[in-house]
């Protein structure tokens, strides 16, 4: 337990030190919410479909935490090489539990940088059913323990950094545009349907959306469910790949 | 014998990393590993610290077997890395206070063990600063500290003095040597400055192409080559030629890792 504490703290402090950071996380989601929310704001409203800063802020806050959760996964190529992770690797404590403080706190991190930015959509014109928030934290936080995994997964299963680009463009920014983050699922095509179904990351979206401005696609049983399971699915393949790491 | 080493190999694909090696290291000795680039020397250490399987052969550390008991020979040994492995965003008192959680040393001792080693390597000062802030020398000075906290039989350190200059280099070895006299802790190093093996060493063993091409005393080395230093011992065994080695996918992250640092 002391061993998970520690290497979770150790995540929290590097977080809260780096102020590069926070700011850099912020600038993103920032951009995409000025640029879409206004720029396409106008069409959405006029299509029937209601105010789309509201429709979008969710959305950008699970961008935000799978972008960031990601990144904290695949990031244990660096630090395998260079880092700390060697430091780890030859103490005598099991590899479960360092994946797993690792994971932890990498999830907590971009949990972090999500509720910054849901803070940051209030001003823009946000206002979201604050009632809804412990629920709506709850999938906050199971997308960043998800896609922390999976970025672990990946890491854990690469040599060096020169795939790291491809993982970018062919896996997260496609889980990123066909998550329903953007426009709403409903009146898609069938295929598109189809993908967006097989999308994890749209589950969290749209528990996240539906808590907090009531708009339900898959509904929040079936969200929730989903997205747990792929969860502890996620930290057992994660924490098996690991457990075979060879410096 | 604290580590006893027997016909260790390690196949990759296609390539055979270290071939069939076999060695003992005395208890409290300083013991040079040395050998041309891409000769084994990184492939051994890992398999003598658990971060790399061996093909076959056995290792014995602490009298502890490296395949069947890898948590007993960790909490064996203490291990300075070629690439630091300290978390730059921490202060030098957090990294080692890490390290002593992660080993499991009790609490009432640790805050005392911690002060005790960081005023040897005469960090104790600097102990709230960012580890970020601190030069290459005082870094591996840092590390040299941590890989004792734990009370480690054997000292591992893989090119301790890389990039430093001769003065922090000098340092680092009177602090090895001190320790290894106060702690008896082993040492086990590679380096490619022999001089600082002349000054330090007890026992040399050479590796090229994974064989181990020689080992004994500096002065049997000396005397098995005719040579009148170890420089030269070394080049007559190994030869005048600069060994290519393909770049691995390692060199190559650690290029791209100084572009995107600086």
């Amino acid at each position: 337990m002391k061993v998970i504490y520690i290497l979770w703290l150790r995540q929290i402090k590097r977080f809260f030190r780096s102020k590069a950071r926070i700011i850099g996380s912020v600038g993103q989601p920032l951009l995409f919410l000025l640029a879409l929310g206004f720029g396409m704001g106008p069409i959405f409203e006029k299509a029937g479909e209601g105010n789309y800063i509201s429709f979008l802020s969710p959305g950008i806050i699970g961008m935000t935490i799978l972008f960031s959760s990601i990144f904290n996964g695949v990031d244990v190529i660096w630090d395998r090489q260079f880092g700390f992770l060697k430091e780890t690797l030859v103490a005598p404590v099991s590899r479960f539990k360092i994946i797993l403080g690792r994971t932890l706190g990498g999830a907590t991190t971009s949990f972090l940088q999500g509720l910054i930015v849901l803070a940051i959509t209030i001003p823009i014109g946000f206002s979201p059913n604050w009632s809804m928030l412990p629920i709506a934290v709850v999938f906050m936080f199971l997308i960043a323990l998800f896609f922390t995994a999976l970025g672990t997964s990946i890491g854990s299963s690469l040599k060096d950094m020169q795939a790291f680009q491809l993982i970018m463009n062919f896996l997260v920014m496609p889980i990123f545009f066909l998550s329903g983050a953007l426009f709403p699922v409903e009146d898609l095509s069938k295929i598109m349907k189809y993908f967006v179904s097989a999308n994890p990351l749209a589950y969290g979206i749209d528990g996240l959306r539906g808590s907090l401005i009531g708009v339900f696609h898959f509904g929040i049983g079936v969200d929730f469910l989903v997205l747990s399971v792929l969860t502890i699915i996620g930290l057992i393949i994660s924490s098996y790949i690991f457990s075979k790491i060879e410096a | 014998m604290i580590i006893k080493v027997d016909n260790l190999s390690k196949k990759f694909k296609n390539f055979v990393a270290v071939d069939n090696i076999s060695f003992v290291v005395e208890s409290g000795s300083i013991f040079a590993f040395l050998g041309p680039n891409g000769a084994g020397k990184t492939t051994t250490i890992k398999m003598l610290t658990t971060l790399l399987r061996p093909s076959s052969g056995s290792v014995f550390l602490n009298n502890f077997d490296v395949d069947k008991d890898p948590g007993n020979v960790r909490k064996s040994f203490g291990i300075v890395f070629q690439d630091s492995s300290l978390d730059e965003e921490l202060t030098a008192f957090e990294n080692m206070n890490l390290h002593g959680v992660l080993y499991n040393v009790p609490k009432d001792i640790l805050k005392d063990r911690i002060k005790q080693l960081l005023e040897i390597v005469e960090l104790w000062e600097r102990r709230n600063d960012q580890v970020k802030k601190f030069s290459g020398g005082m870094k591996r000075r840092l590390e040299i500290a941590r890989g004792l906290l734990h009370h480690p039989k054997i000292l591992f350190l893989d090119e301790p003095t890389l990039g430093l200059d001769p003065q922090t280099r000098n340092h680092i070895w009177n602090y090895i040597k001190n320790l290894n006299q106060e702690e008896g802790v082993t040492v086990f190093f590679t380096t490619h400055y022999l001089d600082e093996v002349e000054r330090v060493a007890s026992k040399v063993a050479i590796i090229d192409r994974g064989k181990i091409i020689i080992q004994g005393t500096i002065g049997e080395l000396k005397e098995k080559t005719g040579a009148d230093s170890l420089e030269n011992a070394f080049i007559n065994l190994t030869g005048k030629n600069i060994r290519e080695e393909d770049s691995s996918s390692i060199d190559m992250m650690r290029n791209r890792r100084r572009v995107f640092k600086h």
